[in-house]
């Protein structure tokens, strides 16, 4: 079970990359999301998997009986989604948002910030302070 | 409980709340923010006087003992941290006042401030490493919303290339500290420096390494993974960028450095190498770019990542000295940083254009700005007495002791090339002749105080610690003894029988 969530975990990172290297920028927030659930499952793979025997103490008991499933990673991933649907939801409004003023969410022209303009080195030719 | 490893959490927790809550009454909203930004100073200046005099104080949260519950921890490197950021919150709480304008102000400058402050704050103080992980979220979240607040256009663009890759190296992270928590099957950072020992020479512990370098390297702007900070630093107004440059990149590169001191504490000397080669890199890359810009804030911003170089270089070595020297160097390149970004603020805010080419008279017309802004570019070109210099020094005799030349003579080259970057913004924007419209007058006396009396105040701190810099070198030395021998760190988390 083990080997075969490792794989699964494996091919969403690898979807996710796929996703990420486009220049559409939905795109790119799909493989976000893909990723986010790569390393989650990534977690909950790590944290060794027992089926059937939740971590329940029963009445009267201090400690579950073993064998039980371990409740730190789901914890950890309950977390994790929580933090991670927070920043995808500011991602998807960022990239709705910056579609609305440039109208395109090709990636290669995102250059408001980074206007093309020549170097210095080409325009001026006193470079040395004095 | 500790309530001095709390109060660096709490106090700016409170003070969002409060700034949310004041917002329909702007003065009382303000003075509440820099208050907190007061309040902050004095429980971080306590605690580093404390870390620095009775060494490392550790709390567990909500009673649990190590390693069930969360820890904090106030070693002198975190302590250090803390108080150089609670000091440039206070000057940067009072550059807003004048410096963000009324709209930006209104809709939530304030709150989001004091979030970033108390994400910055839990990221240097928590011994636990999904902890870490959440307070990197919030201090993302954070500057997120800092970072497009405004809406124009160039802010959403950089914002875009900010949050994707950003988001990127938080979910390597949280990938790392799941393989972390399979491998040793704990989180506590004491805790898994004992136990991954096991480890040791696997090639678990390199792909644990690598991602940490990863994740961390996109987050310090390291070689090759710096293209998002160039591309998005320039465009907020002064004051973000300030505590953006001042403290983010800072978070990143403390991380490394914790988790290279307590969990892959080496080396054969390969990692060694790889933390070499990023570094020098980074250095030279840093430089390059700032030497052909043309806006200045997008200059400084290439400056920031070339001063990383240096930080992860100290690291690189693995040595006492070299580690002082990292220490020493990213204490006082928090408030170099800051300075610099709230000048280049005042720069373009006086001359009305950020470009370079079109500057000039600064010196003539604003002789203080110019006086203060001699203080952190010199320090980071590396000239005595300034506190860069000392930093330098010391990175450059680690390296000498470690017989590591080739990244001496590149750290040494990096530092004339800065010079040359420095002088070049001196001879255009401050000493240049001012044509007529150069200079303009803006704002009432109450605004240029507000804008000035912040710089100078920092101005005159670096000032003082590269004249006595003894203190802080202490500091350094302290906190650099810490990180070879994690004995302490370990035995002040868990107690001190269980380390032996």
């Amino acid at each position: 079970m083990e080997a075969l969530l490792a794989i699964v975990s494996g091919i969403l990172f690898a979807c996710s990359f796929y996703l990420m290297m486009r220049r559409n920028l939905l795109r790119f927030v799909i493989g976000l999301i893909i990723l986010g659930n790569a390393a989650n499952l990534l977690i909950f793979t790590m944290g060794r998997l027992t089926r059937d025997h939740p971590p329940v103490i029963p009445y009267g008991a201090e400690l579950p009986i073993e064998p039980y499933a371990n409740p730190l990673p789901q914890a950890l991933i309950l977390t994790a989604i929580v933090i991670s649907f927070g920043l995808l939801v500011f991602a998807l409004v960022l990239v709705f948002r910056n579609y609305l003023t440039t109208n395109t969410l090709d990636a290669d022209t995102l250059d408001a910030a980074e206007p093309d303009e020549p170097l210095d080195v080409h325009t001026e030719t006193r470079r040395l302070p004095a | 409980m500790d309530l001095l490893l709390i109060l660096p959490l709490a106090i700016p927790l409170g003070t969002a709340v409060l700034t949310l809550l004041l917002r329909s009454v702007p003065g009382v909203q303000r003075l509440t923010s820099v208050l907190g930004a007061v309040a902050l100073l004095g429980a971080s200046g306590t605690l580093l006087w404390r870390v620095a005099t009775d060494g490392i104080r550790a709390a567990q949260m909500g009673g649990w003992p190590a390693p069930f519950g969360i820890t904090l921890v106030a070693d002198p490197l975190s302590a250090g941290l803390l108080g150089m950021t609670a000091f440039v919150a206070v000057a940067v709480a009072v550059y807003a006042l004048a410096g963000m304008d009324e709209a930006r102000q209104r809709f939530g400058f304030h709150p989001l401030f004091h979030l970033l402050l108390m994400g910055v704050n839990g990221a240097f103080i928590t011994g636990d490493m999904f902890n870490l992980y959440v307070w990197f979220e919030v201090l993302l979240i954070a500057s997120f919303v800092l970072l497009v607040l405004g809406n124009e256009r160039r802010q959403l663009d950089g914002a875009v290339k900010y949050v994707g890759i950003n988001l990127v190296s938080s979910i390597i992270f949280l990938a790392a500290v799941g393989l972390l928590y399979g491998h040793t099957g704990t989180l506590n950072m004491a805790d898994a420096s004992g136990r991954i020992a096991e480890l040791r020479g696997s090639g678990v512990e390199a792909t644990l390494a690598t991602l940490f370098i990863m994740a961390f390297g996109i987050k310090a702007a390291l070689f090759p993974l710096f293209f998002w900070l160039p591309a998005a630093y320039h465009t907020p107004p002064a004051p973000v960028a300030a505590v953006f440059a001042g403290l983010l990149t800072k978070v990143g590169i403390y991380s490394l450095i914790r988790v290279f001191s307590l969990l892959f504490p080496d080396p054969t000397g390969y990692t060694r190498t790889v933390l070499l080669v990023i570094a020098a890199g980074t250095m030279v890359v840093g430089v390059m770019g700032a030497m052909v810009q043309r806006n200045v804030h997008r200059l400084l911003a290439f400056l920031v990542i070339s001063a990383m170089g240096y930080i992860l270089m100290g690291l690189g070595f693995f040595t006492t000295l070299g580690l002082v020297g990292a220490v020493f160097y990213i204490l006082q390149d928090v408030p170099v940083k800051t300075t610099l970004f709230l000048i280049g603020g005042m720069m373009e805010r006086d001359t009305g254009t950020a470009r370079l080419g079109e500057m000039g008279g600064l010196y003539q017309y604003r002789p203080v700005l110019a006086a203060a802004f001699m203080v952190p570019a010199f320090s980071l070109a590396g000239f005595p007495p300034f506190p860069g210099f000392w930093g330098k020094l010391t990175l450059v005799q680690a390296g000498l002791e470690a017989e590591q030349f080739t990244i001496v003579a590149v750290a040494l080259i990096v530092g004339l090339f800065t010079l040359l970057v420095v002088a070049q913004i001196w001879s255009r924007a401050f000493w240049r002749p001012a044509t007529e419209d150069d200079v303009q007058a803006s704002g009432s006396t109450s605004q240029r105080w507000a804008l000035n009396g912040p710089i100078v105040a920092l101005a005159v701190v670096l000032l003082a610690i590269g004249l006595y810099a003894q203190p802080l070198y202490g500091l350094a030395e302290q906190a650099a003894a810490n990180l070879v021998d994690t004995q302490a760190y370990v035995d002040a988390v868990l107690g001190p029988s269980a380390g032996a």
